[in-house]
């Protein structure tokens, strides 16, 4: 036990992290999933919200076994390798607000970072304006922790209250496996044909694009399982060479986009350009913003949307209450035509990411605590 | 004995920034980080491994205390070693 946490813990713990979702990702993607989308913490967490009708975009419906699969992992390593702390109070609104505001910014720019990252690697080169705007995030979210900001601490609390996220989790799964008997059911099928009994699964688009079940979460809890034990994290990893100058998160992502470019390269899935790129615009500022609002919202909430998950199945309810930001930022930026489609950004999208960068500089600026 | 640094429920990277703002206000000398998060600990490891402090951790009640001390010598060399 103690190697395989030295192991993970160590340099090549993180490269293998890495490599592994960059192999995996262009594998769902082989299976089933959407493109360029074989694992997006932000498209599948808005996916979820649509299955459980928190939005009406019929073709993002979808309760992705991933997201679920993200989060049981990290809590079986943690639980394994004794780090299972349930732990709360910092800044717990605030913290929501961040996940919206990180969410309108993704949807903007259609991606997390992990897919950001994956869309470089299968040739759409709009991941570019993405990142860069994602640095720029970053680096002023550097800047206000530099200027002392900070969310101040959790607490301890009673395990019960760690555990409720990832049982919300089995309980996602429950609803996802009884569908499938459910939808059988004569009364249920009543319901459904008047479109009001969810989970709302889609029927055509990027919602009705997925692997095997099976499949897609046996894969996410293996990732979960790594990246609690090698704390991977996109966001820290650029965070951290801005702030302390140091590259051991770095290497994971440099391993994951190595490892989706080849695996894409050889599952024929490589198609390089800036147009016609699936499930992604070309408007660059847009991109660039979305993507900048969404990266200080990481920054300053201390974790990439991944990473985030992965805390929350650790015990971390501040973390979760991010994620559940996120998915009601997601049911927002459907309802309220904020989120981006292939053929541009929402009527509302560019005017979210302005309200949001607005309350993420706020937050910056005004959330100091001495330590 | 040095400062103390409390840093227990702090998210990523404060525990670890505050560690660094000490270990560059003090060049050397030795202080104590207190952490209750695993990530934390590990990250201000591998800090103070990077930097040439040496670090002891002693855990109690899932919280960890970590000393950490660089002496003059330690410092000419991290500095010979970098070529400065």
């Amino acid at each position: 036990m103690k190697w395989i946490s030295e192991f993970l813990g160590s340099v090549k713990g993180i490269l293998l992290t890495g490599a592994f979702i960059g192999v995996i990702a262009p594998l769902l993607q082989n299976f089933g999933n959407p493109p360029n989308m074989g694992i997006c913490v932000a498209c599948m967490e808005r996916d979820i919200a649509g299955a459980l009708g928190f939005h009406r975009a019929a073709v993002v419906q979808y309760l992705r076994p991933e997201i679920i699969g993200l989060v049981l992992g990290a809590a079986i390593a943690a639980v394994m390798f004794g780090e299972f702390r349930a732990r709360s109070g910092s800044a717990p609104l605030m913290r929501f607000m961040l996940g919206f505001f990180a969410m309108t910014g993704a949807l903007v720019f259609l991606g997390c970072p992990w897919r950001a990252f994956l869309r470089l690697a299968g040739g759409d080169f709009n991941a570019l304006t993405g990142l860069a705007g994602m640095l720029a995030g970053v680096w002023a979210g550097v800047f206000f922790i530099k200027k002392g900001f900070s969310l101040g601490s959790s607490r301890r609390t009673p395990a019960m209250a760690g555990w409720v996220f990832p049982v919300l989790m089995i309980g996602l799964l429950v609803l996802l496996l009884a569908n499938m008997y459910v939808s059988y059911l004569p009364e249920s099928v009543i319901y459904k044909e008047q479109g009001k009994f969810a989970p709302f699964f889609s029927l055509s688009g990027p919602g009705s694009q997925h692997a095997p079940l099976i499949i897609s979460f046996g894969a996410a809890l293996a990732i979960g399982f790594l990246a609690q034990r090698s704390r991977f994290c996109t966001m820290g990893a650029i965070r951290d060479v801005i702030l302390i100058k140091d590259m051991h998160l770095m290497w994971g992502i440099l391993a994951l986009v190595l490892a989706a470019f080849g695996t894409n390269l050889m599952l024929d899935q490589f198609k390089p350009g800036f147009t016609g790129q699936p499930i992604a615009h070309t408007e660059h500022i847009w991109n660039f913003l979305g993507m900048g609002l969404a990266g200080l919202a990481y920054a300053l909430v201390g974790g990439c949307p991944g990473r985030q998950l992965f805390l929350a199945g650790e015990g971390d309810g501040d973390s979760a209450v991010f994620v559940i930001g996120m998915i009601s930022g997601a049911g927002f930026a459907h309802n309220f035509a904020i989120a981006s489609s292939a053929a541009g950004t929402g009527l509302w999208g560019p005017a979210a990411v302005i309200v949001g960068l607005v309350f993420c500089l706020g937050t910056g600026f005004f959330m100091r605590q001495k330590i | 004995m040095g400062d103390m640094i409390d840093a227990r429920g702090l998210s990523c990277p404060q525990p670890v920034f505050e560690t660094r703002k000490k270990m560059l206000s003090l060049s050397h000398g030795n202080f104590t980080v207190l952490v209750d998060s695993p990530t934390a600990r590990d990250n201000i490891i591998r800090l103070a491994a990077g930097q040439g402090w040496r670090t002891v951790v002693e855990t109690s009640h899932d919280e960890y205390t970590i000393s950490l001390e660089k002496t003059c010598g330690d410092a000419s060399q991290i500095f010979s070693a970098e070529g400065l």
